[in-house]
């Protein structure tokens, strides 16, 4: 054979793409989407310099004042202080702009604690069932089985049975999301299993553990991303649901869904009750759905090219 | 010449957003005559399929565009014409025929009908006359019952029917010009030579002009009138297929014949070295009694395959797809549990060892892969690649990593690239970095699977030489799986050939080449294309 070594240059050269996460950051969907989701973020962990007060208080005297109004409220410290009711206050006189403001605080711990939960639970189940095939079928079931409850149902039994609160809320919405992310998982790691580059790590003695951590992990993380950005947004809303319902989070802490619930049957007379919570809300769900868009975009190549 | 079929001139198709050309063509010049078959030759990137696809008017909408030239079909100018106009001179003017029959036939249709759809569009043809016409298209391309087969699904014909009847598809409107990009790339070598024989036999039919576009050189010595070199989106070389194949003027066409390895195996030195690996008796089924099904099938994926390695020394297994000859490799390595039978490695038996009692034995046994852009994990480094089976064993990263420089000049890489993403490697590179990470387990034993296929000629002969070189240097035995008669000439000192699961024949490269015994090992031999040319030594 021919010397042929002139072909191909013994130094690589580089011919790098931008990396994923350069990739997303100019996506229009990613920027705009995080641009809200951040401003929400901010709102919540701001809310007592907003101009706030107690959320809880009750002012009897300024019962369904409508926005705009002048209203008098006691602080924390006992003081009365004259104010601008931005929102209008609801049937117990208590300030909607405040609880609107506080109720993004519980908004996004539900979301984010839901998506992070579901995530990681639903990972570490999907890589053993996906890796280890003797367990697939029985773990596989056992999802089949935690899918078949109804997040709603569910809920209503774990408030009677605990407490009722934020904590009870989150085990109920992220106990039937995560066979879907176990499903998702599950389905990236059979593909990935069968990678040459893994099938090499075993012949290089890699113990399985490691096998799992270094090789399989790293290669289903970004359409997992994708997956908990939507549980992050239909885990806000069920908590709206189930708060509206009266079934979530107790009436007294101030969530969109809460404030909606009592504002319900005021709702025809004073609509700001549900508006201002309910423009938050979908704003919120919007804005997290459209950064999931963006980040299957740019994370998800194949996903992208198809639509 | 003829009238010319297909005409073009000075073409080039810009990139747009493109990394490191601007161009995939550039100002290009190409004829096909009627009665003529035009051979496109040249590696991966050269442009082949983009000028394939700009003929077709299929240049995916938005990364390629024809930027200027002119390619013109019986006359008339293609590149202004609107995409109705298109539609309606492709399949009635000019045809295409695509590397996978698989993927190229609708799954979940009949293959008659996907046939007649064509005749529906562009004839006034009825049912009953739609019939017969494939019928009759059928039975030109010499399909086994027509009758039967018309009404079957892809999925029922094998690979070279399928693809008989995308050229069955292709031909039924008797187009002035066909365009086959690597039509035989995906199939065994048998049926390569007979759809290659069928392609020649319905261009003579109808006089048709056929753009046939291959890597193949072997393809091209069997096919072509006329031969067109490309390489980087140039067309390098042009002219009647003796003169390429035999006079080459050009340096680059002079290279890539040089690269293509001589069918005749030089004569070789039996080896001596110690018995590094021997397998008796062994056998891999699949499909077993389940809970629901009482009687699954089997299928015997290895049967009954008793072989030895010996230090230094290298065994060729080849065969068709599906013969096992994978599965044997995939037993050794213990990626797959063997059903019975012995795999002796150094003297010791780890055909019925568990993947904990297995794990300190790995050492000894290594393997490259087919796929070069699969085998290395994207998110790691090469040098945590290399360094990762060491320290699985116990080395310190400090001596891992010094061990991983020397590694890399061996496989004729710069140490300095150890920190770099496996996709800033080329296809070749990246087969030299598989095979310093095998390297780097001081293995008895290397397992190449089809470790060259997907690479193309030039890179394929630079990692063949290298292979070569580390045996000799740690003194390895190799084991070789491949489908590529040539290569297997080149590289093996002895040759197992195997069918349906059999080893039909074994014996001494230089002796199976000269005298196949085995009825099968005969016709792959026959098969395999321009057998009789030696590319690149002259007359």
């Amino acid at each position: 054979m021919a010397e042929l070594t002139t072909i191909e240059p013994a130094v690589p050269v580089t011919a790098s793409r931008p990396t994923a996460s350069a990739r997303a950051l100019r996506n229009p969907g990613v920027i705009a989407g995080g641009l809200v989701i951040l401003l929400v973020v901010l709102i919540g962990l701001l809310a007592p310099f907003l101009g706030t007060i107690d959320p809880t208080a009750i002012n009897p005297a300024a019962r369904n004042r409508v926005p705009g109004m002048a209203i008098s409220m006691r602080t924390d410290t006992g003081e009365r202080i004259k104010m601008v009711a931005r929102f209008g206050t609801d049937s117990l006189g208590r300030d909607i702009y405040s609880r609107v403001v506080y109720g993004a605080r519980v908004s996004l711990l539900i979301g984010i604690a839901v998506a992070v939960i579901s995530i990681a639970a639903g990972l570490f189940i999907g890589l053993l069932a996906g890796f280890f095939r003797w367990l697939d079928a029985v773990l596989m079931r056992i999802m089949d089985g935690l899918m078949a409850i109804p997040a709603i149902l569910l809920a209503i039994a774990m408030v009677s049975l605990f407490r009722a609160g934020v904590g009870a809320v989150i085990a109920a919405i992220a106990v039937p999301e995560i066979p879907r992310v176990v499903r998702l998982v599950r389905s990236i790691v059979l593909g990935v299993r069968e990678e040459p580059y893994v099938e090499a790590a075993v012949t290089l003695g890699t113990p399985t553990a490691k096998l799992l951590w270094r090789h399989v992990l790293p290669n289903t993380i970004a359409p997992l991303i994708v997956q908990g950005t939507f549980t992050c947004a239909s885990a806000i809303l069920v908590e709206a649901i189930l708060s509206f319902l009266g079934i979530g989070v107790p009436p007294d802490v101030p969530t969109w869904g809460n404030i909606m619930a009592e504002g319900r049957q005021v709702f025809s007379l004073y609509p700001h009750n549900i508006i201002y919570p309910g423009i938050m809300l979908a704003a919120t769900i919007l804005a997290v759905n459209v950064l999931g868009d963006g980040l299957r975009d740019t994370l998800d190549p194949k996903m992208a090219k198809r639509v | 010449m003829s009238a010319p079929v297909l005409e073009i001139s000075n073409l080039s198709v810009a990139i747009h957003g493109g990394g490191d050309r601007a161009h995939a063509v550039q100002g290009i010049d190409l004829v096909v005559g009627a009665n003529e078959i035009v051979c496109v030759v040249g590696e991966s990137g050269s442009g082949k399929s983009v000028t394939a696809q700009a003929v077709m008017g299929l240049l995916p909408k938005g990364s390629l565009a024809v930027k200027s030239g002119s390619i013109r079909l019986n006359g008339e100018e293609l590149t202004q014409k609107s995409e109705a106009e298109l539609r309606a001179i492709r399949g009635r003017q000019m045809a295409m025929v695509f590397q996978e029959p698989m993927t190229a036939l609708n799954p979940v249709e009949r293959v008659g009908k996907q046939i007649a759809e064509i005749l529906e569009i562009h004839t006034t043809l009825d049912a009953r006359g739609r019939r017969e016409r494939v019928l009759e298209i059928m039975r030109a391309v010499h399909l086994p019952d027509p009758a039967q087969m018309i009404d079957a699904y892809p999925h029922q014909l094998s690979g070279g029917q399928r693809q008989r009847i995308m050229i069955a598809a292709a031909l039924v409107l008797d187009p002035a010009l066909l365009i086959a990009d690597e039509p035989t790339t995906a199939l065994d070598v048998t049926t390569q030579a007979q759809i290659l024989s069928l392609i020649r036999e319905m261009q003579a039919r109808k006089k048709t002009g056929v753009l046939f576009i291959t890597h193949d050189f072997g393809v091209v010595s069997e096919i072509a009138d006329r031969v067109v070199v490309m390489q980087f989106g140039r067309v390098v070389e042009q002219g009647p297929r003796e003169d390429v194949l035999r006079r080459p003027r050009e340096p680059y066409t002079r290279m890539l014949m040089a690269a293509v390895p001589s069918m005749i195996p030089p004569q070789r030195l039996p080896a001596t070295g110690a018995v590094t690996l021997q397998t008796q008796n062994l056998h891999k089924t699949y499909g077993k009694r389940s809970f629901w099904q009482k009687r699954a099938r089997v299928v015997n994926a290895v049967n009954d395959v008793t072989l030895e390695v010996r230090r230094g020394e290298t065994l060729g297994i080849v065969g068709e797809s599906g013969s096992g000859k994978s599965t044997v490799a995939r037993c050794i390595a213990r990626l797959v549990d063997p059903t019975s039978g012995q795999i002796a490695i150094e003297g010791r038996d780890i055909a019925a060892l568990s993947e904990s009692q297995m794990r300190p034995l790995r050492r000894g046994v290594q393997m490259v892969f087919q796929d070069p852009y699969r085998s290395l994990n994207p998110r790691r480094t090469v040098g945590e690649a290399i360094i990762e089976g060491p320290m699985n064993f116990g080395v310190s990263r400090d001596a891992a990593l010094k061990r991983a420089r020397q590694l890399m000049s061996t496989v004729h890489l710069s140490p300095d690239a150890l920190d770099r993403y496996p996709h800033q490697f080329s296809g070749g590179q990246r087969q030299r970095i598989c095979i310093a990470r095998a390297l780097a387990m001081e293995p008895y034993l290397l397992i190449g699977d089809e470790p060259v296929s997907a690479l193309d000629v030039s890179v394929q002969a630079q990692v063949l030489k290298l292979l070569d070189e580390v045996r000799r240097q740690f003194d390895l035995a190799l084991l070789f799986i491949t489908h590529d008669l040539r290569v297997a000439a080149q590289v093996c000192d002895r040759l197992a050939v195997m069918q349906k699961g059999v080893i039909v024949e074994q014996g001494a490269t230089a002796d199976v080449f000269a005298n196949p015994k085995h009825p099968y090992t005969r016709a792959l031999f026959e098969a395999a294309p321009g057998r009789h040319q030696e590319f690149g030594r002259g007359d």
